[in-house]
């Protein structure tokens, strides 16, 4: 029997584990209802992170980086990138995700004398963090640069009459413009 | 929050957090989750108290020598003048039906963006300070001294809050967590302590007509751009006419609707639908502004600029008044206009000069919404449409807040859409209409410097597009709010960015058939009509 | 703390009732002086209360719409959840007083595989919400029959009705049961779930200790601990008709039970009990939704300092006129 087999046969624990400890970053009036609300659309967030431990799991068993399981990581540190969390608190969901390994495996690890096997259930985990961090700076970043841009929306037509923003064939347009316009005001 | 953590603590599995009472846990101001402070120069503009330059991470705060003699003194005012305020404050029962209802506990978890815990904090002072058991039992039942750092923590969650209104939907008693943020907010603004985003909107609005402070002239080459833009993509010269004497309406609209990305292109729906029309209608640069951000300072304000709405109609002496596509904007125009500013005597009952239909339901107020009026129009089949122009869109409708919860305009958006378009698929039933999930950048919020909660704020208005984007391939959300269109533009661009917003008369315009218009190969955003070119399938 | 506060006073009262019968045979003070006192104090502070929230004006028209609103005359109206006439808002408010309708809008959706969503309800609340108040009131109505008499027949009918299981002598009642478990669900949800509990006071915990309390002590009552109905009917009647009689064959289970209604009495103006009227007088559901057909009055509007037209043109006169704006003065 391979720790990959035992991982499986305690997926349960293992999951709610894992999903109650990302909950449990949050205040606990925040995490019940994270945790207790089903509905998707009333409590996204806890949707988010029930369904996305699932696909961690799988690729932490599996040693697939499948599309499906990084969107999922991906979609968790979205979330975790806007709310209230240092960079640190963001994504270290995932490193304790060994501790629950530690601590569920105990026994077989012991018995069986798994460690090394154990050590590349770790090393996934790894993996998917620097994936994850990928995620948060990608987002983080995106965050700056909606500040700009919504900026930039806000006072569009200022910004373009004051030419501070064009493209080429605006600036073509631009020649008729002017000619067309002080007519077109009388 | 400490800012550097120990490996140690990283790992930690059966960390929970402490369990502090609310009372005992002050306000830590975080970049990202407050708003600048008002500059002087807009407080004085307005003649507002306590102008300075303060910030708040200070400190102190700056505030009068008796400023806990002014906040109660208010408090007591207000609580005569408000039934709703002296109800509120006494009949909540803390069921708890309100507490997940709020947009930015469901996306951040903070318990004090739970609307009863908002509440709280107003409700608190007051049992402490106006009630016999308060001054009794104290902090056992809900009292507390009102000291600066409850003036704190009123600034951070007063201004988290985007009087939405869902919240008062689920309460069995119909308490307004708006308006309750509305009088803690009035009471802030006693002290000087406001926002910039609110404030300088109200200044520039209350000198030039419009939140950018955009003066007469500029405005019209705003207008002149677009209407460059319109003749590009329609082969028409549209020619609207402003402060002109003896229109018949008066059209008022957020300046956003002029200025904005991607409001302008709302605001060329309006502008081919009016001269389409052949309407005697006129714009106003001195009511250049439909939306009043005094709804999210004080009462007062709310009036003071509102003002000109009706002064603006009787000086040119229009008939009736129409409205365009905004949210608070219709929240002050519907609930609170008529009785401020009104009676508008000097008006006429709306009546549309195309239908001959008349607007019973304004006969009042003497103003329309502009999506009544439209779906009046296509109701009595005025308008020549062809949806297929519209077909690379694949639209889904986002409920304001303001026109869902303080109107109950749902059916008319709806209406207008069906027949603008072919593809039009509706949200989760738990987040549209009067239980709409708000963008999160409401009553004074959508700054760039309030980005963070913002973003975790609309995460569920977000998720519900994600599930029909990815379900029906939806790629468009419309709405009828200015705020909405910049805010969930943002919105869409962190969460679900492949699809972009739109207003209601932008979709309009693209499928109005105009006459002496050339063949369109363009939408009024400039995007090619992909699906004109093949087959059309009307 | 509070939890215990709250439990320790409602305790306290059972002890002081008990003692005051049992070691002091305080039937006087028992038995009249304070029913007396505490519907006296439930009667003036309510009817205060009331009067203050009237007191204060409602200055703007202000419902919260939870339906398509009256428009267009093809376009139909939502009558109920959004009400745009007096016969609507009592419509709306029945439905919200009687059926308690906010609390059953608490929709959830699941999502399933396939084409549909499903969309269930989140209804514990109301159920339970719904089940205290009814057989709250109910109960109350059943008691009528000691200060009656002859008893009406429909209290009578109710009392069958109530008892219509047959269980035991003397019958179950129905409410009773009803009345514990939906209490005893309303205390658990507060004490269990942390969102509640975080904002939970003294004045949401001792209420339901007192209902508790005031149930516990009433079916010991009835069940267990019998008390001689005719003294308490000739006790309760005399309090009726001002001419008050004190009897000491009544057992101190009684006293006990009354000494709880008492304090509920007479604490109810000064808690949030108080629901019970303000639901009536609350601006967002009493309201209809006509605010642009007829003018709603706010009797404290006053001037305000505004920007007139004539500031503005003369601030902007210039530039108006160089783009062809018209303007009242040249």
């Amino acid at each position: 029997m391979n720790i990959e087999d035992i991982v499986l046969r305690k997926k349960a624990d293992i999951l709610r584990r894992g999903a109650s400890l990302i909950m449990e970053t949050y205040s606990v009036n925040a995490s019940t209802f994270f945790k207790d609300q089903k509905d998707p659309f009333a409590n996204p967030v806890g949707y988010t992170i029930s369904q996305g431990m699932e696909a961690i799991f799988d690729t932490l068993v599996r040693d697939e980086a499948n599309k499906r399981a990084l969107d999922f990581l991906d979609r968790i540190v979205r979330i975790r990138a806007v709310q209230d969390f240092t960079p640190s608190q963001a994504i270290g969901f995932l490193f304790s995700l060994k501790k629950v390994l530690r601590e569920e495996l105990q026994k077989e690890l012991q018995e069986n004398s798994m460690y090394e096997e154990l050590l590349l259930l770790e090393s996934r985990i790894d993996n998917m963090a620097l994936v994850a961090f990928e995620s948060y700076m990608k987002y983080r970043e995106k965050v700056y640069g909606l500040k700009v841009k919504e900026f930039k929306n806000m006072a569009f037509r200022l910004l373009e009459k004051a030419n501070l923003i064009s493209d080429i064939a605006d600036e073509e347009a631009a020649v008729i413009k002017n000619d067309t316009r002080a007519e077109n005001m009388k | 929050m400490s800012d550097v953590l120990k490996p140690a603590e990283l790992s930690k599995i059966n960390y929970k957090p402490p369990r502090k009472e609310w009372m005992k846990t002050p306000v830590n101001f975080k970049h990202g989750m407050y708003i600048y402070p008002a500059k002087a120069k807009n407080l004085k503009y307005l003649d507002m108290p306590n102008p300075r330059e303060w910030s708040p991470t200070d400190k102190d705060w700056k505030l009068p020598e008796n400023w806990k003699e002014i906040v109660l003194e208010g408090m007591r005012e207000r609580l005569g003048k408000y039934r709703s305020f002296k109800i509120f404050m006494d009949i909540c029962v803390r069921c708890g039906a309100c507490a997940d209802k709020c947009h930015f506990f469901i996306g951040g978890g903070d318990p004090k963006n739970m609307p009863v815990l908002r509440a709280e904090l107003l409700r608190s002072i007051y049992r402490g300070h106006f009630t016999k058991s308060g001054k009794i039992f104290g902090s056992l039942n809900g009292a507390r001294e009102l000291t600066v750092d409850v003036l704190k923590e009123w600034f951070y969650y007063f201004y988290q809050c985007t009087e939405c209104r869902r919240c008062s939907v689920f309460c069995p008693y119909g308490i307004d967590t708006a308006e309750i943020t509305m009088m803690g907010r009035e009471l802030l603004n006693l002290l000087g302590c406001n926002v910039n985003w609110v404030i300088e909107p109200v200044a520039n609005c209350y000198r030039t007509g419009n939140h950018l402070g955009i003066q007469p002239h500029a405005l019209m080459d705003m207008f002149e751009m677009m209407l460059d833009d319109i003749y590009d993509r329609t082969g028409i010269r549209v020619k609207p006419s402003f402060n002109r004497k003896g229109a018949e309406i008066l059209f008022v609209t957020p300046s956003a609707d002029y200025f904005a990305e991607p409001g302008i292109y709302t605001c060329m729906g309006y502008l081919v639908l009016f001269h389409e029309l052949g309407l005697d209608y006129t714009w106003s640069t001195y009511a250049s502004e439909g939306g009043n951000f005094g709804l999210f300072t004080s009462h007062e304000m709310i009036k003071r600029l509102n003002a000109k709405i009706y002064a603006e109609a009787k000086r040119l002496g229009v008939k009736w008044i129409l409205g365009g596509e905004c949210g608070h904007m219709w929240r002050v125009m519907h609930q609170y206009m008529d009785t401020m500013n009104g009676p508008a005597d000097f008006l006429e009952e709306p009546v549309s000069p195309v239908t001959g239909t008349k607007f019973e339901n304004a006969k009042s107020t003497k103003m329309v919404h502009i999506t009544e009026f439209t779906a009046d129009l296509i109701r009595n089949n005025k308008l020549k449409l062809d949806p297929s122009r519209n077909d690379s869109l694949r639209v889904t409708f986002h409920d304001s807040c303001n026109p869902a919860r303080a109107m109950g305009i749902l059916e008319e958006p709806r209406y207008i859409i069906k027949n603008v378009c072919n593809n039009f698929y509706e949200m989760p039933e738990n987040t549209i209409r009067e239980q709409t999930f708000c963008c999160a950048g409401g009553a004074g919020l959508g700054t760039d410097e309030m980005m963070e909660t913002r973003m975790r704020g609309g995460l569920p208005r977000a998720n519900a597009v994600r599930h029909v984007h990815e379900k029906y391939g939806v790629n468009r959300l419309a709405c009828i709010c200015a705020i909405d269109r910049a805010t969930l533009t943002t919105l869409m661009e962190y969460w679900v960015p492949e699809v972009k917003v739109t207003g209601v008369h932008e979709m309009v315009g693209n499928a109005l058939v105009m006459e002496g218009e050339k063949e369109r190969t363009l939408t009024l955003r400039g995007d090619p009509l992909k699906e004109t070119e093949g087959e059309v399938n009307v | 703390m509070k939890l215990l506060f709250s439990f320790i006073t409602v305790l306290l009262l059972v002890i002081i009732a008990y003692a005051g019968i049992r070691y002091a045979s305080l039937y006087y003070v028992f038995g009249v002086i304070i029913p007396y006192a505490a519907v006296g104090i439930f009667i003036t502070g309510f009817v205060y209360r009331v009067l203050k929230w009237a007191g204060s004006p409602v200055p703007f028209r202000i419902p919260t719409t939870c339906g398509q609103e009256k428009s267009l005359p093809w376009i139909k109206q939502n009558k109920l959840d959004n009400p745009s006439s007096t016969l609507g808002v009592i419509g709306r408010m029945s439905l919200e007083i009687l059926f308690f309708r906010s609390l059953l809008r608490n929709t959830k959706t699941e999502l399933r595989e396939g084409p549909s969503l499903a969309y269930g309800s989140d209804k514990w609340l109301w159920l339970a919400g719904l089940a205290f108040h009814w057989s709250f009131l109910i109960i109350l109505i059943r008691h009528l029959r000691l200060f009656t008499e002859p008893v009406p027949y429909l209290i009578t009918l109710l009392n069958n009705l109530d008892a219509f299981l047959q269980i035991g002598v003397p019958p179950l009642y129905i409410t009773d049961v009803v009345l514990l478990a939906s209490v005893s669900y309303l205390f658990i949800r507060r004490v269990l779930i942390p969102q509640f509990r975080y904002i939970s006071l003294i004045s949401d915990y001792f209420p339901l200790f007192l209902i508790l309390g005031i149930g516990i002590s009433g079916i010991l009552m009835r069940y267990f601990f019998r008390v001689n109905l005719i003294s308490v009917k000739e006790l309760v009647m005399g309090l009726v008709s001002f001419n008050p009689q004190v009897s000491a064959d009544i057992g101190s289970i009684f006293y006990i039970h009354i000494m709880l209604i008492a304090t509920l009495f007479a604490y109810f103006p000064f808690s949030k009990l108080m629901h019970m009227g303000g639901v009536f007088l609350s601006p967002t559901r009493n309201l209809a939704n006509n605010n642009r057909m007829i003018r709603h009055i706010n009797p404290w509007n006053y001037p305000v300092k505004v920007h007139t037209y004539e500031e503005y043109e003369d601030e902007f006169r210039d530039k108006m006129k160089a783009v062809d704006i018209p303007v009242e003065k040249e």
